[in-house]
């Protein structure tokens, strides 16, 4: 056989772990509302479908934008021609405002500042190559978005070395947890080149807390080191305590320029308008820093992942327009606030209540740990199978986000109607109330159900994998 | 703009602070002279002319009547349906009519003389991020990719930057219009051994840049049979196939593929872009087309961190799927870039100026080394400064490409307007006249 790349042929890409038989479910028997009405609901995909109709609404008010036009006259040759790995001036500007616009005007960020790159994918394994070597660490808080083993490890060789968190406190980091990490660290030899978080949090769905953020800015501080804060989700915050950036704090703080390099240069702010805006297709991301080595560094490096010259015109047309972008903010936040109370109103009167703390994100992480038949991952994964199966909906299990306590679920609400959520919720209902008849009645028939069959069934054909973002 | 930084406290990556993104080569230097000082027809008539730009600009008209004629292809159409389905779609699979598009977009440009299934298409943002990923899949760190000289200056980063791959040179030079010989490739897989260097790959491009001519047939049959004897694979990047003036002078390796019913065929991957074809460089589209399925598969997972926007996956797939256009695009892009290439080459000939005898491509090489005062890669850079300098044309030195032969440029010819073109060559007439009286 030829050979190929150790990277070619590893697993790190992450790809063939059970968790992706959801998907290839799914794939294979769709919910679809008329024509498949028993099928598999997808809450596994975090996407945001709520606010479409904003957006094509001004689509349709300004249809000279996508077809090139500005001020009547065509610009294409020009967007045609751009590829320069600064970004189109224009765009940077508009998406720099809005990105403060998000945070309410508290923080401002510099257009010089930021790098494009082709969704916060491309952003995030760009920070990795500049920031560590192959064989160092970052440490992030679990559980997280399983995305990460593959992004962050795969091609760049950087090790994660996980924060431990725990139900007990909501799931925030700690102090004891964050030195904890570094030991395991230590203890496994590896150099510990920074943390990275990501707030609002994805799976948790939660912002991160003004003492959590310094204690982050304490630790980085103390060790010298990097903080990655990936803000994917700060538009979708849609009730209090209300975001807060990592930027905020550095500009609250007055201890930050004694040290041989300040902390505002090791701070780094990834961004996207895949889950705000709702367009993942169109492979939006940036890295904000105020560190001008590393700006440099990725801006180069993005021509590996450069954001299309047409799309970078239409956002900035679209940024551009203030009335929109704060309509859209504040709509798109109602919209989630309401999907969410439904769903977590849904899951309360099945008995299952999520994170108390839940007020960001597409998604609610859940609590079945009381459905579990052991305290065990293996458990869960059982039960995880029975909901994919018996239930017909696709969520995705803890374990998967590296989460340290079985029975926790991401369950995400804003990638279907409001029908299909309801839908959903009564499946639940129903399956719990069967699952505690049936709990009743097996400690006389001890009937044990064998899960082996869908185990197993892998498709030979290559599946289709799923941004579980 | 060099990295002397001092060691900051806090470690960035070598890989972030090295100088193997090579932006420090007088390629991008002579961007800088044309940046500070750049040519207008009216504003700015003695500006440097920009001939190292290897863009096509000749055929956008093409385009801009596409377009009119089918707005929905970048709008949705009214009230936009289609639209949400097109910004979710994330799957890096790629739009399937795109996909289909572009594989048979490749199938008209090599007249049909060779098959593309577009489920071994993977699409990447660009044919740039295409090579990486290719070499982050087929090497190792240390590893190396053989290279024939002259070569594209962009290669040093892209192959080796983040990857860690060396290259190393299958130096080719004027003697057999440099052509690769098997001499020359037995000689590079040599040099690397002795450096105790894995060889991987070759990855030639074809048509070449900066040579601007097509390789043959028989010296493709070589190569092939060099990769299969030694175990390695071979990366094509046809990137200028829908430049070529003629379509009958381009052999395709994909065509001696089929020739050879396939036999061996896992070991060749061909990258491609419709930046030079097309004119669209700031659309970011490239593709990997392997015969190998693993390759495929694993191309295929890390290509998410190079995605194509979907809505200009839609604009192109609605282009790319109309075989009318496609059909006129092609035949009329090539014309004129032959009228282009004709322009210049007479024009350079009528002053004494020899180019190597191209047929394809957005650029000529041309020899001044009868000019140079030592024949030696100072001697080119001095002349390259005075053509920047005081002719004002920003051309590319063959030093910066690898070239072993001092006095060899590339010249870029469609990325300007025919007057333009003229103004250039006029001000080389003079230039060449003042030599002589010296």
């Amino acid at each position: 056989m030829k050979l190929l790349s150790t990277k070619a042929t590893c697993n790190s890409h992450g790809q063939d772990s059970s968790y992706f038989l959801g998907w290839q479910e799914y794939e294979k028997n769709p919910y679809d509302e008329v024509m498949n009405p028993e099928g598999i609901i997808q809450m596994g995909l975090a996407e945001n479908q709520l606010s479409f109709d904003l957006i094509e609404s001004w689509l349709d008010k300004n249809p000279d934008v996508p077809g090139f036009k500005s001020n009547g006259k065509s610009i294409f040759r020009e967007l045609a021609l751009f590829q320069d790995y600064h970004g189109l001036p224009s765009f940077k500007k508009e998406l720099v405002d809005f990105m403060a616009e998000i945070r309410g005007n508290k923080v401002t960020f510099d257009p010089n500042h930021i790098v494009l790159t082709a969704g916060s994918t491309p952003a995030n394994e760009t920070l990795m190559f500049c920031l560590a070597e192959k064989g160092e660490a970052f440490l992030l808080p679990t559980p997280y978005y399983p995305g990460f083993d593959r992004d962050l490890k795969w091609r760049t060789g950087v090790e994660i070395v996980p924060i431990q968190c725990t139900s007990s406190n909501n799931f925030q980091i700690t102090e004891p947890a964050l030195q904890q990490a570094y030991q395991d660290a230590k203890k496994r030899n590896l150099r510990v080149k920074g943390v990275l978080v990501t707030n609002p949090s994805n799976p948790l769905g939660t912002t991160m807390s003004r003492s959590e953020l310094n204690l982050l800015i304490d630790f980085i501080k103390d060790k010298n080191m990097h903080l990655i804060s990936d803000e994917i989700y700060s538009g979708t915050v849609y009730s209090s305590p209300g975001f807060v950036s990592v930027m905020e704090i550095l500009k609250e703080r007055n201890d930050l320029k004694d040290c041989d390099v300040p902390v505002g240069d090791r701070v780094h702010v990834v961004y996207s308008l895949s889950k705000d805006l709702g367009l993942p297709g169109f492979r939006v991301g940036a890295i904000y820093s105020e560190n001008e080595v590393v700006v440099g560094a990725a801006t180069k490096m993005s021509s590996f992942g450069l954001v299309s010259s047409q799309t970078q015109y239409l956002l900035s047309a679209m940024l551009g327009d203030k009335k929109f972008t704060k309509n859209y903010i504040s709509e798109n936040q109602k919209r989630l606030k309401r999907r969410q109370r439904m769903l977590v109103s849904g899951l309360q009167k099945a008995g299952i209540s999520c994170l108390k703390t839940n007020n960001a994100g597409l998604f609610c992480w859940v609590d079945m740990s009381h459905l579990l038949h052991s305290n065990t991952f293996e458990a869960e994964m059982d039960l995880w199978k029975k909901i994919l199966y018996e239930v017909r909906l696709n969520i995705s299990p803890g374990a998967s986000c590296h989460c340290t306590e079985p029975g926790w679920f991401r369950m995400c609400f804003a990638n279907m109607s409001e029908d299909t959520l309801n839908l959903a919720m009564k499946r639940l209902k129903a399956f719990v109330a069967a699952e505690s008849n049936d709990n009743a009645c097996s400690k006389r028939t001890s009937r044990r159900k064998s899960l082996s069959n869908w185990v197993f069934r892998l498709s030979s054909r290559d599946h289709r994998e799923q941004e579980e973002r | 703009m060099g990295f002397e930084i001092e060691q900051p406290c806090v470690e960035l990556s070598k890989v972030a602070v090295s100088e193997t993104h090579g932006e420090d080569s007088p390629y991008f230097a002579g961007w800088k002279a044309y940046d500070e000082n750049p040519y207008d027809e009216l504003t700015n008539s003695s500006g440097v002319i920009q001939m190292g730009l290897a863009e096509n600009q000749v055929s956008f008209d093409l385009l801009e009547k596409y377009l009119e004629e089918n707005s929905e292809a970048s709008t949705w159409g009214k009230g936009a349906p289609g639209f949400r389905e097109n910004a979710l779609f994330q799957d890096y699979h790629g739009l399937k009519t795109f996909r289909t598009a572009m594989a048979s977009f490749m199938e008209q440009i090599r007249g049909g003389r060779a098959k593309f299934f577009p489920d071994r298409v993977v699409l990447t943002a660009g044919a740039t991020a295409a090579n990486e990923l290719l070499t982050f899949i087929l090497a190792n760190p240390g590893d190396a990719l053989l290279v024939p000289t002259p070569y594209y200056p962009g290669f040093d980063r892209d192959l080796r930057w983040r990857t860690g791959v060396n290259i190393v040179p299958i130096h080719c030079d004027s003697s057999n219009n440099f052509q690769i010989t098997p001499q020359a490739l037995e000689a590079a897989y040599q040099a690397a051994e002795a450096k105790n260097t894995k060889v991987r790959a070759v990855l030639i491009t074809n048509p070449s840049n900066p040579l601007g001519a097509t390789i043959q047939r028989s010296v493709l049959e070589n190569l092939l049979d060099f990769v299969t004897r030694k175990n390695i694979h071979l990366v094509s990047d046809e990137i200028y196939s829908g430049s070529v003036f003629s379509s009958s002078e381009f052999v395709s390796v994909a065509e001696i593929l089929e020739a050879r019913n396939y036999k061996n065929a896992e070991r060749v991957h061909i990258v491609y872009s419709l930046s030079k074809d097309l004119g669209l460089p700031g659309f970011r589209v490239g593709t990997i087309y392997s015969y190998n399925d693993k390759v495929v598969t694993t191309a295929r997972r890390m290509s998410s961190f190079t995605l194509i926007s979907s809505q200009t996956q839609h604009l192109l797939a609605s282009m790319l799927s109309d075989k009318k256009f496609t059909e006129n695009y092609i035949e009329t892009n090539r014309e004129r870039l032959r009228k282009r290439y004709n322009m210049i080459i007479e024009g350079l000939k009528s002053v004494g100026i020899e180019c190597l005898k191209g047929n394809a491509g957005l650029f000529c090489w041309m020899n001044m080394s009868p000019l140079l005062e030592k024949k030696t890669r100072e001697g080119e850079l001095e002349l390259w400064n005075a053509i920047v300098h005081e002719v004002r044309l920003n051309i590319s030195p063959g030093s910066s490409c690898h070239c072993s032969e001092p006095g060899w440029f590339r010249v870029c010819f469609a990325n300007m307007s025919e007057e333009t073109l003229e103004v250039a060559l006029e001000r080389i007439r003079s230039f060449m006249e003042r030599i002589k009286k010296e």
